[in-house]
C-alpha cells in the first residue's frame, strides 16, 4: 500500500494527505558535529529506536560521501539509507565525468537540500535530519564546510550542529565552549561532554558512540567505543531507603 | 507542512514617492539639505539578500521556502540582465516577486516579503506583500511575527495620514538616514521586549545613490 504514494498529491482528499506524511518507524538519534583545526569531526551513537524498543544497537549513522565529506543522518533509518543510495548515484555520475573535478561538501549539502525540499512539498518527506560536513580545497585553500538540512528543507551552515536531542542539550555546550581552530584532542573532549550529556539525558541513547572526522588528509570512521558514566549519586544507593513502609 | 524556522520580524521605514525627494549620500548631510532619500531595512541576517544593486528582499516565514523563493528571483534577475544588459529596476522585481508568489497560490511560499531599494527616479521605494502575492508601494512597512508590535509606532512615528484625505498625501515625513536608522533600531528594541521571536541580532541595510551598507546591531538575546 505505502509503495503506491503517488507523486502528486489530490488536494480533493484530505485523508490521502494524511497518509502521505506517515510516522517514522526505525529511528536514529541525535548527530553532533564541528568544525576543528584540521577539518569536521562528527559524533553520534550507534543505537536505532523501534517506538520505545531498542532494536538495533550496532547501526553506523555517520557515512562517508565521495572524497571530501562525512554525511551524519537522523531519523528514520530506512530514509537515511534511501539517501545513502541516492548520493551513490551523485557520486558515481561525478566521477563518470572524468575530469578531475569531485563533488564538495557544498554541493553535496544543496543537493540533499533540493532532495529534502522537494520531497517536503509533494507530501512525502524524508523523515531524516542530515549532517554534512567536509574540507575541500576552494580558492582561498582547504574551506571547511558544515551543514545540517532537515525533513521540511529548513538548511543553513554553521560552526557546529547538533539534532534532535542535541539541539536542546548539546548545542548550548557548544555555543558556549566551542573555539576556532580546536585541536583533535580539544574537539573529542568536548563532543564527549556534549554525547555524556545526552547519553544521561536522552532516554533513547545508549552506551556505543562512533567518532568520525574527515580532514584534507581523508576521511577516518573509529570504530565504537563507550563513555564512562557514573551513577554513583548517593540517592541511587539505596532507593527504597526513605520511602516509608512497603507494599 | 507548516513553517517551523519562522523568522522575525522585518521593517521598512523611508519617504514614499511622490515626495520631492533629494538623493545626498550617506556621510554626513549638509544644514541645507534636511531630507534624504533613503530606503532602510531591517531584519535578520539570515533572510536579507540583495537582488540588483538597488533593490534588496527581506523575508519572513519558513526558512526553506524563503531561500527557495529568493534563489528563484535570483535566477530569474541573472536571465533578466543575460536578457536585457541591464539589473532590474526595483519596480520590476517587486512585479515578478508578486508574479512568483501568485504563481503558488494553491500552495504558497509561506514567507512575508519587504523589497525596499531605488526606483528608477533614484527615489527610496518600499514595497510589502503577503504570501500570496498581493502588494503596495508603499513608505514604510514591517512584516514577520513582530509586525503588529511594530507598525502602529511607524504610524506614529511617520505621521501617516488617514487614507481618507482627498487629496491623497504623501505617506510619510521625509526623515534624514540617521533618524530613518534610529527608528529602525528603536522599533527593533521595543519589538524584541515582547515577541519571543524577534531577538539576537538586527541587520539593517541602507540603500540610497551612494551604494548599499549593511549593519549589524545586538538584540537582547532573551
Amino acid at each position: 500500500f505505502f509503495s503506491k504514494i503517488p507523486s502528486v498529491p489530490r488536494l480533493s482528499s484530505n485523508v490521502q494527505l494524511q497518509l502521505l506524511s506517515w510516522n517514522p518507524y526505525v529511528t536514529g538519534n541525535s548527530v553532533i558535529a564541528m568544525k576543528y583545526k584540521d577539518g569536521v569531526i562528527m559524533a553520534c551513537d550507534t543505537g536505532a529506536s523501534y517506538g520505545s524498543t531498542l532494536r538495533y544497537k550496532s547501526v553506523e549513522r555517520i557515512k562517508e560521501v565521495g572524497k571530501h565529506s562525512l554525511i551524519g543522518g537522523s531519523g528514520e533509518f530506512s530514509d537515511f539509507q534511501e539517501i545513502l543510495r541516492y548520493l551513490d548515484e551523485l557520486t558515481l555520475n561525478d566521477h563518470m565525468w572524468d575530469d578531475g573535478n569531485s563533488l564538495g561538501p557544498k554541493e553535496i549539502h544543496a543537493y540533499l537540500t533540493r532532495v529534502m525540499y522537494n520531497r517536503r512539498n509533494k507530501f512525502d518527506p524524508l523523515w531524516n535530519s542530515l549532517v554534512l560536513g567536509g574540507v575541500k580545497k576552494g580558492p582561498k585553500g582547504d574551506e571547511k564546510y558544515l551543514g545540517m538540512v532537515n525533513m521540511i528543507g529548513t538548511h543553513f551552515e554553521e560552526n557546529h550542529i547538533a539534532t534532535g536531542f542535541g539541539n536542546h542539550m548539546a548545542i548550548p555546550i557548544l555555543r558556549g565552549e566551542w573555539r576556532e581552530d580546536m585541536t583533535f584532542e580539544e574537539a573529542v573532549k568536548l563532543i564527549e561532554k556534549c554525547l555524556l550529556v545526552l547519553l544521561y539525558r536522552d532516554r533513547s541513547s545508549i552506551n556505543k558512540f562512533q567518532i568520525a572526522k574527515i580532514t584534507t588528509e581523508g576521511s577516518t570512521i573509529y570504530p565504537p567505543y563507550a563513555l564512562k558514566t557514573n551513577w554513583g549519586f548517593a540517592a541511587f544507593e539505596n532507593p527504597s531507603k526513605g520511602a516509608v513502609g512497603t507494599w | 507542512c507548516r513553517g517551523a524556522a519562522t523568522g522575525s520580524t522585518r521593517t521598512t521605514a523611508g519617504p514614499a514617492w511622490p515626495s520631492p525627494a533629494r538623493t545626498t549620500a550617506w556621510s554626513p548631510p549638509t544644514p541645507a539639505s534636511p531630507s534624504d532619500t533613503t530606503s532602510s531595512r531591517a531584519s535578520t541576517p539570515r533572510s536579507a539578500s540583495c537582488k540588483a544593486d538597488k533593490c534588496v528582499i527581506a523575508s519572513s516565514g519558513f526558512q526553506g521556502d524563503i531561500k527557495a523563493l529568493q534563489k528563484n528571483l535570483a535566477a530569474r534577475e541573472l536571465l533578466y540582465q543575460h536578457q536585457h544588459n541591464k539589473r532590474m529596476s526595483c519596480p520590476a522585481m517587486a512585479q515578478l516577486l508578486s508574479n512568483t508568489l501568485y504563481y503558488k497560490r494553491f500552495f504558497p511560499y509561506y514567507a512575508f516579503n519587504v523589497l525596499g531599494g531605488l526606483d528608477s527616479e533614484g527615489k527610496g521605494c518600499v514595497y510589502s506583500y503577503d504570501a500570496v502575492g498581493s502588494y503596495e508601494r508603499t513608505g514604510y512597512s514591517a512584516q514577520g511575527s513582530g509586525s503588529t508590535l511594530i507598525m502602529p509606532v511607524l504610524d506614529n512615528q511617520l505621521k501617516s495620514p488617514s487614507p481618507l484625505l482627498v487629496p491623497a498625501r504623501d505617506a510619510v515625513t521625509p526623515l534624514s538616514e540617521s533618524e530613518a536608522v534610529d527608528l529602525v533600531k528603536d522599533v527593533f528594541a521595543s519589538a524584541t521586549e515582547r515577541d519571543i521571536y524577534t531577538g539576537d541580532k538586527v541587520e539593517i541595510v541602507v540603500i540610497n545613490k551612494a551604494g548599499t551598507r549593511r549593519e549589524y546591531i545586538e538584540l537582547r538575546k532573551d
